[in-house]
């Protein structure tokens, strides 16, 4: 419960109009994202494990709504799989603390669970507000989609396309929809994290879109926190609302407000959803 | 760096890239540059992707480490996918990123090989990471100014409660660090 913890409900309340059973990981540790494995890979290969050790036992596949952990866990479950030596130090690691990993957990993101599971069969009829009028840029990031591409084109993603049209709701064709947002360089390299940043929220005013929709905390906060500086730096307006997919899912369900979160938004994300959304 | 020492970089790089899926593909690059055109940072770096490897190949991998380069890296794995050759160039920028450390080669200046240190000592003490003790921490051992600049945000982000104040230490936090431990003494052998 950070500084994404719309995120966090609003991916509960989501989960729950649609029927899908999310059992929080007890005792969950962080992923390590990409800050860990750039100085300690074997520790990092831990802290996935663990994870997924904790999983196993569950018997569940492991969902993870951020592109960073997604990957991460994604990669280990890789690297067991090819390197058997790398595997015995992995699990010979874990039974110091009486834990196991046979590297069978499937990792999925919540978008593609949403996307592929519940579908469009299962999405479209429980639409209670359609999202009709609404113009949405759908972003993705780097992570979803590269560098695996087993859920989605590494280039040229759609799932999230779909999803949003399956609400009602238009989906911008947009060029930067897979261009790094900049990720931790925002913080460690403001000049470039802000031109990167700038491209997609310039590409996405100029679209005509009423708002951006993206599928990882990390691209949210950078897209939604430093807009006026980024303005003021590409000379362009770079106002535009950000909301969590799980939000605009939720909204065309017709959850409220509060079970989406939408108020933590930086951005006027909910007075967007109410004038462009057509009363029905 | 003598030449013995950029021997033994040289070989423990390619003994640790041989080790990932698909790494002995470093030896196929053909220097098309597909990698550094495809890169969103490389026009911030010193050596660009391909120049990378060319530099691997003429001794001289130590200027890269010695540069800001790897840092700029922000893994965004559009190199990887696009390499007509297959290498994972993402996961040989992760492994310079480590050997610059291990090496004592990174400069002074690679910000996010500090946001790294500091996220490693947050995720080891916690088992999670607490932002805002990160962005603390970070900010005060880069750019101490930086800091007051960041107070705004970090109050808009108070006001909407997505500010935890208390950092949340997992129940198995002593047993993570037993378990990793165990995985750096395994590897050291």
């Amino acid at each position: 419960m950070g500084m994404n913890k719309a995120y966090d409900i609003s991916t509960r309340s989501v989960a729950r109009a649609l029927g899908l059973e999310l059992v929080e990981l007890d005792d969950w540790n962080c992923c390590g994202a990409t800050a860990y494995m750039a100085i300690r890979e074997k520790r990092s290969f831990i802290l996935s494990a663990r994870n997924l050790a904790l999983a196993e036992k569950t018997g569940r596949p492991l969902v993870t709504a951020c592109s960073a952990c997604y990957v991460v866990l994604r990669k280990l479950n890789k690297y067991m799989a090819e390197n058997p030596q790398l595997r015995a130090e992995i699990r010979s690691a874990l039974a110091v603390g009486e834990m196991d990993y046979q590297g069978k957990v499937p990792v999925r993101h919540l978008l593609d669970v949403i996307v592929s599971d519940v579908g469009e069969e299962g999405i479209r009829p429980r639409v209670r507000r359609p999202l009709t009028g609404l113009r949405v840029v759908p972003y993705y990031g780097c992570q979803i989609s590269r560098p695996f591409g087993e859920i989605d084109d590494e280039e040229f993603p759609q799932s999230l396309d779909r999803l949003v049209s399956w609400l009602g709701a238009e989906p911008v064709p947009f060029a930067l929809k897979a261009k790094c947002c900049g990720g931790m360089m925002m913080t460690t390299q403001p000049p470039i994290g802000r031109r990167l940043t700038g491209k997609i929220l310039k590409g996405s005013k100029r679209s005509g879109a009423h708002g951006v929709v993206t599928c990882c905390p990390l691209c949210q906060m950078n897209l939604e926190a430093y807009q006026q500086q980024v303005g003021a730096e590409m000379g362009s307006d770079c106002e535009i609302p950000v909301l969590y997919f799980t939000q605009l899912v939720g909204y065309a369900l017709g959850l409220g407000p509060r079970e989406l979160a939408l108020g933590d938004s930086l951005t006027p994300v909910e007075s967007m959803l109410t004038e462009k959304v057509a009363c029905t | 760096m003598n030449a013995a020492a950029t021997v033994d970089l040289r070989k423990t790089f390619l003994g640790n890239i041989y080790a990932i899926p698909n790494g002995k593909k470093i030896n196929e690059c053909l220097q098309c540059g597909t990698c550094s055109a495809s890169c969103p940072t490389s026009e911030a770096m010193e050596y660009s992707p391909r120049e990378i490897i060319a530099a691997l190949r003429a001794g001289l991998l130590d200027r890269v480490l010695k540069s800001n380069t790897v840092w700029l890296c922000a893994s965004c794995y559009s190199c990887s996918v696009r390499c007509p050759a297959g290498i994972p160039f993402t996961d040989v920028m992760y492994e310079l990123k480590r050997l610059g450390v291990e090496y004592g080669l990174c400069p002074n200046g690679a910000t996010n090989a500090v946001m790294a240190q500091v996220f490693v000592e947050s995720v080891d003490r916690h088992g999670r990471n607490h932002e805002p003790e990160l962005i603390r921490k970070y900010l005060l051992r880069t750019n101490p100014l930086g800091f007051l600049r960041q107070v705004r945000l970090g109050l808009r982000l108070l006001r909407r409660g997505r500010m935890p104040v208390w950092p949340h230490k997992i129940k198995g936090v002593d047993v993570l660090r037993k378990m990793m431990a165990k995985i750096e003494e395994n590897s050291a052998k």
